[in-house]
C-alpha cells in the first residue's frame, strides 16, 4: 500500500486530462475531414477557432505538472511521468495548431476535394490519423511496443509527402493554372507531415516515460 | 453547534485545602529550621569570642577554648577527602564508563548503595577494632574509618554526574581519535565536575557533623599540633573533632559551651559549602571562559 | 580500482543474534560525496559507522569481512584506531560540541594528536572554521562557549572539529536532521565544497538533500545494500523495484 494516496491521485487526473486532450484533438482531426468531405463550410469556419480549447487545456496540464513538481517533489518513474506530460501536451497543442491552421486553408481554398491534387492524399489523412492514434494511445495507456509503432509509422507519412509533392510539381509542370491550389494543396500535406512527426515526438515521450532514454539518448 | 465552556465555575475545595497544606508544609520546614539555627545561636553567641576560638582547651588552667578542635575538624576533612575523592570518583569512572554490565557491576552497585544506608556507629566500630588495632586512637584511624563512610556519597554523586553527561560527548571525542581515558580526563571529569563537587560538599557535612565513627577512633585529644612536625605527627595522635567536643561538653553537662561550639559549627558549615559552591562555579566547564 | 578511497567486501554485522548487514560490497570513490539512503532500522548508520570503527565501543558487535581504506584492511588487528579515527573524522546527527570555547573545541583533535605549538594550534583551528564556513561568523569570539551557538552554527562547528584533524574522510550521520531550512543549506554548500578535498559519506533521511548533494547513492533495505549507482541513476531510473517503490515514496 502506498503511503502516497493524494499524490497517486494526482497523477491519476493528471494521465486523464492527458488523455482528454489527446481525445480532444483526434475528434478535431476527424471533425475537421468530414467537414471536408461533406463540404461544410459552417462548420470548417468553426473549426478554425477550435485551437483555443486546446491551447487552455495545455495550460492546465501544465499548471497540474509544475503543481506536482513544487509540492511532491517527483523522482524516478514519477518524474519521467509528469515531464514526459509537459512535452507531450506541447505536442499535443502542435498537433491542435495545425488542424486550426488547415481548416483556415481550407476555407480560403473553398473546400477542395484533396484526392483531386494526388491520389495519395486520402490514404495520407488516414495513415497521420492512424499515427496519431496510437501515438496517444500508446503515452496514456503506457504501452511502449505501441509508441514504437507510431515512430516507425512516420517514414510512411514522409513517403506520402513526397509522393503529393511529385504530383503536384507534375501538376504544375504540365499546367499552371491551378498553382495556387497546388500551393495550397502542397501545404496541407505539409502539415500533416508535421501532425505525423508530432505523433512521433509523443510515441517517443512514451518511451522516455518508462526508460529515461530517447532517441537512446539517457536524459533521465 | 454548543460549544464548551472554559470558564471555571467553581474551583474546587479540596484543591484549596491541599493548597493550603503544602504551603503550611514549605513553612513549617522552613521555620522549623530557621528556629533551630537562631535557637542554636541566641544559647551559643555570648560563648563565642576570640579566645574561645584561638586558644586551646586546658582543664589545668581552666581555659576553655577550641582551636585544637577547629583544626583537628579540618584536618580530618581534608585527610578524609584526601583518601575518598580519588577512590570514590576513580570507583565511578569504572562502573560507569569501563565495567561491562553484569552481576559483578550489579553487586558492586547495590554494594555501594548499602553501605550509604549503614548507621555510622557500625563504621566506627569496625573502625575501631580494624584500624584502631594498627595505628591506635589516632587522627589516621579516624580518617580512614570516615573515608569509607563517605565513599559511597562521592562515588554515587560522581556516577549520577557521569550519567548526565550526555553520550555525544562520549562519541563526539573518541570519533575524532581520542583515546578513553583523554576523553574521560578531559570531556567527562570536567562535565561532571559540579556533581562530582555536590558530593564532596556532602561528605564535608557528614564528617564534620559524625561523632559516633569518630568517638571510638580519632578519640578526643585537644591539643593543637606544634609546628610542621607536629603536624605529621597529628597524624598518629588522637583529635577530636568540633563534635566530638560537642558531645563531651554536652555529657558534662556545660550547654553554654556547647551550644559556642555548635555556633562555630554551623557557620564553619556554612563556610565550607560556600566555598565549594564558588569552587564549583569556578570549575562548571559552561561556564569557563 | 585505484581511485576507490574505500572498499567494503563481503562485510556482515551482527548485533548479538541480529544479523544487521548482510554481506555488503560496495566501493566509495575519492573526492565524492556518497550519500546512504533507506528506511529507519536498515542498517545505514550503522554500516556508516563501520567506516571509522565506532561499532566497537558497542557492547555484542561482531564484524566480519573486509573494510580497506587506501588499501589496509581497517579491522586488521594492527590497525590504531586513533589514527584511523584521524584519518576517518565523523559529524553526527545532534550538534555535540564540548562544553568548552569555540577555539578549545577546534584544538580537541590537534591535541590528541600531541599538537601544543600555540601559533599552530591558532593557524589550525582558524583554517579548520575557514573550511567549515564558519570562521567569519565566529572570529570575533572564539573564547565564547561554544553551546552559546545557534544549533546550525554548532553542527558547522563540529565539522570544523573533524576537519581539525585533518581527516581524509568525513563521515556524517544525518547531519541536517535537527536544524532549519537555512543552516542545512549551508551544510549541504559546504559538503560540496568539502568533497574537492575530502571524501564525504553521508546519512539522510532526507532524499532530496542525497539527490542534491551527493555523487553516488547508496540504497540499504533490512541490512542488505539493494542498489548503489549514480545519484542521478538512482533518482532517474533506479535498477531495483525496491528502490523506485522507496524513493518515490510507495514504501508500504
Amino acid at each position: 500500500m502506498s503511503p502516497r494516496k493524494l499524490f497517486e491521485q494526482e497523477l491519476e487526473e493528471l494521465r486523464q486530462d492527458v488523455l482528454q486532450m489527446a481525445e480532444w484533438v483526434q475528434d478535431g482531426y476527424d471533425c475537421l475531414f468530414a467537414a471536408l468531405e461533406k463540404k461544410d463550410g459552417d462548420q470548417m469556419r468553426r473549426y478554425v477557432r477550435h485551437d483555443r480549447t486546446i491551447e487552455d487545456m495545455q495550460r492546465n496540464i501544465e499548471s497540474q505538472c509544475l503543481s506536482l513538481l513544487t509540492r511532491q517533489t517527483p523522482v524516478a518513474r514519477d518524474l519521467r511521468t509528469v515531464s514526459a506530460a509537459l512535452k507531450v501536451v506541447t505536442d499535443l497543442e502542435r498537433i491542435g495548431n495545425h488542424l486550426s491552421d488547415m481548416a483556415e486553408l481550407f476555407v480560403r481554398m473553398d473546400l477542395p476535394e484533396l484526392s483531386r491534387y494526388s491520389p495519395a492524399f486520402p490514404d495520407m489523412v488516414r495513415e497521420t490519423r492512424t499515427l496519431i492514434g496510437k501515438a496517444a494511445r500508446a503515452f496514456v495507456e503506457r504501452n511502449m511496443a505501441m509508441g514504437q509503432e507510431a515512430i516507425d509509422a512516420d517514414d510512411g507519412i514522409d513517403d506520402f509527402f513526397n509522393r503529393i509533392k511529385e504530383d503536384l510539381v507534375k501538376e504544375l509542370k504540365k499546367d499552371g493554372s491551378d498553382a495556387d491550389g497546388c500551393v495550397d494543396a502542397l501545404m496541407t500535406a505539409k502539415y500533416l507531415e508535421k501532425i505525423g512527426d508530432h505523433g512521433v515526438n509523443i510515441g517517443q515521450w512514451e518511451i522516455f516515460q518508462e526508460t529515461g532514454e530517447i532517441d537512446e539518448i539517457r536524459l533521465l | 453547534m454548543e460549544h464548551a465552556s472554559i470558564m471555571n465555575k467553581k474551583r474546587r475545595v479540596s484543591d484549596q485545602l491541599l493548597e493550603a497544606l503544602i504551603y503550611l508544609c514549605a513553612f513549617l520546614a522552613v521555620g522549623l529550621l530557621l528556629g533551630i539555627i537562631g535557637y542554636v545561636f541566641w544559647r551559643g553567641f555570648r560563648t563565642v569570642n576570640w579566645s574561645f576560638l584561638v586558644t586551646e582547651q586546658s582543664p589545668t588552667k581552666g581555659i576553655m577554648g577550641i582551636a585544637g578542635n577547629i583544626v583537628n575538624t579540618l584536618y580530618i576533612v581534608v585527610l578524609t577527602l584526601l583518601a575518598a575523592t580519588p577512590i570514590g570518583v576513580g570507583g565511578a569512572i569504572y562502573l560507569n564508563e569501563y565495567a561491562k554490565p553484569g552481576k559483578f557491576v550489579s553487586l558492586v552497585q547495590f554494594t555501594i548503595e548499602t553501605l550509604t544506608g549503614i548507621p555510622s556507629i557500625i563504621f566506627g566500630l569496625f573502625g575501631n577494632v580494624f584500624f584502631g588495632k594498627i595505628f591506635g586512637y589516632s587522627m589516621l584511624t579516624g580518617a580512614l574509618t570516615l573515608t569509607i563512610m563517605v565513599l559511597p556519597l562521592i562515588a554515587r554523586n560522581t556516577q549520577e554526574a557521569l550519567r548526565t553527561v550526555p553520550d555525544s560527548y562520549r562519541s563526539g571525542a573518541l570519533g575524532i581519535g581520542a583515546t578513553k581515558w583523554y576523553m574521560i580526563r578531559t570531556i567527562l571529569l570536567p562535565s561532571a565536575m559540579p556533581g562530582i563537587l555536590t558530593g564532596v560538599i556532602l561528605a564535608i557535612g557528614r564528617i564534620v557533623g559524625e561523632s559516633a565513627a569518630l568517638l571510638f577512633t580519632a578519640g578526643s585529644g585537644y591539643y593543637l599540633p606544634k609546628g610542621g612536625m607536629g603536624l605529621f605527627r597529628k597524624l598518629f595522635e588522637s583529635g577530636g573533632t568540633m563534635t566530638i567536643e560537642l558531645y563531651l561538653q554536652m555529657a558534662k553537662g556545660k550547654y553554654d559551651v556547647a551550644f559556642g561550639i555548635a555556633c562555630v559549627l554551623l557557620a564553619l558549615v556554612l563556610l565550607l559549602n560556600l566555598l565549594t559552591k564558588y569552587l564549583a562555579g569556578r570549575l562548571n566547564v559552561e561556564n569557563r571562559k | 580500482m585505484q581511485d576507490s578511497k574505500i572498499s567494503v567486501s563481503s562485510l556482515n554485522l551482527f548485533y548479538g543474534e541480529n544479523h544487521a548487514l548482510k554481506d555488503i560490497n560496495i566501493k566509495i570513490r575519492e573526492n565524492t560525496v556518497m550519500a546512504l539512503i533507506g528506511p529507519s532500522g536498515c542498517g545505514k548508520s550503522t554500516f556508516l559507522k563501520c567506516l571509522n570503527r565506532m561499532n566497537d565501543l558497542v557492547d555484542g558487535v561482531k564484524v566480519d569481512g573486509k573494510v580497506l581504506l587506501d588499501g589496509e584492511d581497517i579491522y586488521d588487528p594492527g590497525v590504531d584506531t586513533t589514527l584511523l579515527r584521524k584519518k576517518v573524522g565523523m559529524v553526527f546527527q545532534q550538534p555535540n560540541p564540548f562544553p568548552m570555547s569555540i577555539y578549545d573545541n577546534i584544538a580537541y583533535g590537534p591535541r590528541i594528536h600531541g599538537i601544543k605549538n600555540k601559533s599552530r594550534l591558532d593557524e589550525i583551528v582558524e583554517n579548520a572554521l575557514k573550511g567549515a564556513a564558519i570562521f567569519d561568523e565566529v572570529k570575533d569570539r572564539l573564547k565564547a562557549p561554544a553551546l552559546g551557538l545557534s544549533g546550525g552554527q554548532q553542527q558547522r562547528l563540529c565539522i570544523a572539529r573533524a576537519l581539525a584533524v585533518e581527516p581524509e574522510v568525513l563521515l556524517m550521520d544525518e547531519p541536517t536532521s535537527a536544524l532549519d531550512p537555512i543552516s542545512t543549506l549551508k551544510i549541504e554548500e559546504l559538503m560540496n565544497d568539502l568533497k574537492k578535498r575530502y571524501t564525504v559519506v553521508v546519512v539522510t533521511h532526507n532524499m532530496q538533500q542525497a539527490a542534491r548533494v551527493s555523487d553516488e547513492t547508496a540504497f540499504f533495505l533490512l541490512g542488505e545494500l539493494v542498489e548503489a549507482d549514480e545519484t542521478m541513476n538512482i533518482f532517474g531510473h533506479p535498477k531495483d523495484k525496491r528502490t523506485e517503490d522507496y524513493i518515490t515514496g510507495r514504501f508500504g
